[in-house]
């Protein structure tokens, strides 16, 4: 049992560390927000340059075969500077559908894109009926000879507008929900009949709506065997939650360092704020949730790749529980400690409370996640 | 990182929960699971059974009967001997005064007191609290004059728990009225059998009588048991109540009442089926569940911090206050699962941890409304909850 990270992984956090303390200061991320992708293509090709791209891919895919907790370092520290670029959408999501499902041709080819900085993904699966139900698909996919032919409407796409391709779930067979019968497909954005609608999220990110109107793919496209996705999509979830856990334990540690140096500078009735006993209990407070999160956020990164997936579920729901909770804790007694400054967008904390709360909401909030737990039956048996 | 055990750790755990499971007397077991109290015997009898063992007090240098049992066997034999369920060894001589006397007690206190708190042959209660010392302990009054070979102790204790059973009692006293508050303290040990002395019993709003005021009316104490040096006693004191935290979060005593709460959820029925086949009801428990696997992890994270540099860790006050709320969100929901049932009055009057009457409603249901009510303590003792926020705050925040 060991919580510490070991030396290789200790350097990765420091260069992460120092590249988003050079790069990503608070004045820079509103630039980036502002390029036409709306993150930045400069920092990207830094992130190439770290290694970062290519953390969980195979050496021969340009990676260096790194694990959850590797993802977890990074992800701390896009969640500590706020940052905007599509490493979930690109390297943990499509990444990880590519890694565990690809084949060795698709692989070849687009893993070492992905490492170099010179490709960016999406995964289309969400649709507007589906709300956190991940087999909740109505797109279809039939089979036209050689080819496979995609018809439907997938929604918040992460960084779908930016996207050069995209990996699109489908349904060949079955009804809404059924677990079995889904694809995966990956489809040139420029694809004929994909028509993609690109917008801001309320945490300065981007999204979009996709539309499939009679588009043609050749079979080669197919990620893993057509009608068997359901499984590899909820693997590739999981590790995407586990991903987010880490992003959120990085924004919270941030609200609650940037809280607490606030309360020892603003001064009220002569004197700092941080010396009002009802103050320093919301902060106690912070702390508290703060540290529940990130035990459970590794909790969360340590049993990512378990392939009990019993296990792996109730953990990882029960992470997802924990993040939304703590979430609203901390950035709520943020934003309140703040008082007036916290409500204005020049000031840093009330985007990380914006950046908390889309999360709780990615691939399920506190409450759903709660109800999954609870008819797995819980953590614990009955005596 | 790496959430696993080493083969070694997973085969003490073994080890320990045959233990439990073998040794542990039935009849003490059903208590614990059914939330009934415990008598005096019960546990002098289990913490003999731990001491024939060796187990007794793990945590003391080997000279004076400890193990050297890791940072992890330790949260191990903890977690398991919460779980079995059986009772942790009485806190007062095993994880207060021990400490301290193996600290600052000269060799005569050691060889005199710490076998015989091993086996629970004295029996010590702690005189800290007064009426008016409460969270702010410093501002204790009772006090000790020196005169001839002996100090005339005059005062009173407060909250004093199991006083009525105690042999011994280890007291905060005002050596040097004239000091600054925490200068003028001394760290006395009381033989409860002396003249002067009285206990009173406190009543519980649970019924029960767990804790008592003790009287000091002109109480001879040779000066031999003054513990250390005359005024030092905050300094021990501190170091006790650093020690006092740890193990506090009692996840391990959690798991064994929420598997508990499932039982009885699962035999309870709400509108023709299994409470806890209400959705509502499910999510509730769901909740507390996620609440203390966090706070498994975040104990675990402080375990593995303690392997490396074994100093107290102001977490401590993470684990008080998340386990405390925990563990009173525990007897919040099997009081729900009582239900109507948590109305009569069936607690027992007597030591005899029976109502001598035939019950009203489910066989289970008499102890859970007075847990219930008893369980508010854990937030108030051991350093209110209030108090450790101030400590997170100094202590981690530097406010």
């Amino acid at each position: 049992m060991d919580f510490a990270l070991n030396d290789e992984q200790r350097l990765l956090q420091q260069s992460v560390e120092r590249l988003f303390a050079d790069r990503y200061q608070f004045d820079a991320r509103k630039r980036y927000a502002q390029e036409p992708a709306g993150w930045s293509g400069d920092l990207w090709r830094q992130y190439a340059e770290l290694g970062l791209l290519g953390l969980p891919f195979a050496e021969e895919h340009g990676g260096i075969a790194g694990g959850s907790v590797e993802t977890m370092i990074v992800m701390e520290q896009i969640g500590r500077a706020l940052a905007l670029e599509p490493y979930l959408a690109t390297v943990v999501l499509v990444g990880g559908l590519l890694q565990l499902g690809g084949n060795e041709k698709m692989q070849a080819e687009i893993l070492p894109k992905i490492a170099g900085g010179e490709l960016t993904l999406a995964f289309a699966h969400a649709e507007r009926q589906a709300r956190y139900d991940l087999a909740d698909v109505t797109a279809t996919v039939r089979r036209d000879g050689a080819n496979f032919i995609l018809d439907g409407a997938k929604s918040l796409v992460l960084h779908g507008d930016s996207a050069k391709k995209l990996v699109i779930s489908a349904r060949l067979s079955g009804q809404r929900s059924d677990r079995e019968g889904l694809g995966l497909f990956l489809v040139d954005a420029g694809a004929a009949g994909v028509t993609i609608r690109g917008y801001g999220t309320v945490d300065g990110q981007r999204a979009a709506e996709v539309q499939l109107s009679g588009v043609r793919i050749d079979a080669g496209a197919a990620i893993g065997e057509p009608g068997k996705a359901y499984q590899l999509i909820e693997r590739v979830a999981d590790r995407a939650m586990a991903a987010l856990c880490a992003e959120a334990v990085g924004a919270m540690a941030a609200m609650q360092e940037t809280t607490v140096d606030y309360m020892k500078t603003r001064k009220q009735f002569g004197v700092t704020i941080g010396s009002f006993q009802a103050l320093q209990h919301r902060a106690a407070e912070m702390v508290v949730a703060l540290e529940q999160a990130r035990s459970m956020a590794m909790l969360a990164t340590m049993i990512a790749a378990d392939d009990d997936v019993r296990a792996r579920r109730q953990a990882i729901s029960a992470a997802k529980v924990q993040i939304g909770r703590s979430g609203r804790i901390v950035g709520q007694a943020a934003i309140q400690i703040h008082g007036g400054i916290g409500m204005t967008m020049e000031a840093k904390v009330g985007h990380y409370f914006k950046r908390l709360t889309t999360i709780d909401t990615m691939f399920g909030d506190a409450d759903y996640h709660l109800g999954l737990l609870a008819e797995m039956g819980g953590l614990i048996a009955a005596a | 990182m790496d959430l696993r055990f080493t083969p070694e750790e997973t085969a003490f755990r073994t080890e320990v929960r045959a233990f439990m499971r073998d040794k542990l007397p039935p009849a003490i077991r059903t208590k614990m699971i059914e939330g009934r109290r415990l008598g005096k015997e019960d546990l002098i009898t289990w913490q003999r059974i731990l001491n024939g063992k060796g187990w007794a007090v793990p945590h003391w240098p080997k000279e004076w009967g400890g193990t050297g049992w890791s940072a992890v066997q330790m949260y191990l034999f903890r977690d398991e001997m919460q779980q079995a369920p059986a009772p942790e060894p009485l806190p007062f001589g095993t994880n207060m005064l021990g400490p301290v006397l193996i600290a600052f007690g000269n060799e005569f206190q050691k060889k005199r007191f710490l076998p015989r708190i091993a086996n629970l042959d004295d029996w010590w209660c702690q005189g800290f609290s007064e009426p008016g010392a409460g969270s702010d302990l410093a501002s204790l009054k009772t006090s000790a004059k020196r005169a001839s070979g002996h100090y005339i102790v005059n005062g009173q204790k407060t909250w004093t728990t199991l006083a009525q059973f105690a042999d011994w009692i280890f007291c905060l006293v005002r050596t040097d009225p004239a000091a600054k508050k925490q200068e003028g303290i001394s760290f006395l040990l009381i033989d409860m059998k002396l003249p002067g002395i009285t206990v009173r019993p406190i009543q519980t709003i649970d019924g029960g009588h767990e804790v008592n005021e003790v009287f000091f009316d002109d109480v001879k104490v040779p000066v031999e048991n003054l513990v250390g040096e005359e005024n030092k006693g905050w300094n021990y004191a501190k170091f006790l109540l650093g020690n006092e935290r740890t193990g506090i979060a009692r996840v391990g005593a959690s798991k064994a009442r929420l598997r508990r709460l499932k039982e009885l959820a699962a035999l309870e029925q709400a509108g023709g089926k299994p409470l806890i086949a209400d959705e509502r009801f499910r999510a509730k428990i769901a909740a507390a569940e996620v609440e203390l696997k966090a706070l498994e992890m975040t104990e675990l994270r402080v375990v593995a911090a303690r392997t490396r540099s074994n100093k107290p860790d102001p977490a401590s006050s993470i684990l008080k206050i998340k386990g405390s709320e925990i563990q009173q969100l525990i007897t919040e929901l099997l009081l729900e699962v009582v239900g109507p049932y948590a109305l009569p009055d069936q607690t027992p009057h007597d030591e005899s941890d029976r109502w001598n009457e035939p019950p009203v409603g489910p066989e289970w249901a008499g102890p859970l409304a007075p847990q219930y009510f008893n369980y508010r303590k854990t937030t108030i003792y051991g350093g209110s909850n209030e108090i450790q926020k101030n400590i997170i705050c100094k202590a981690i925040l530097g406010l």
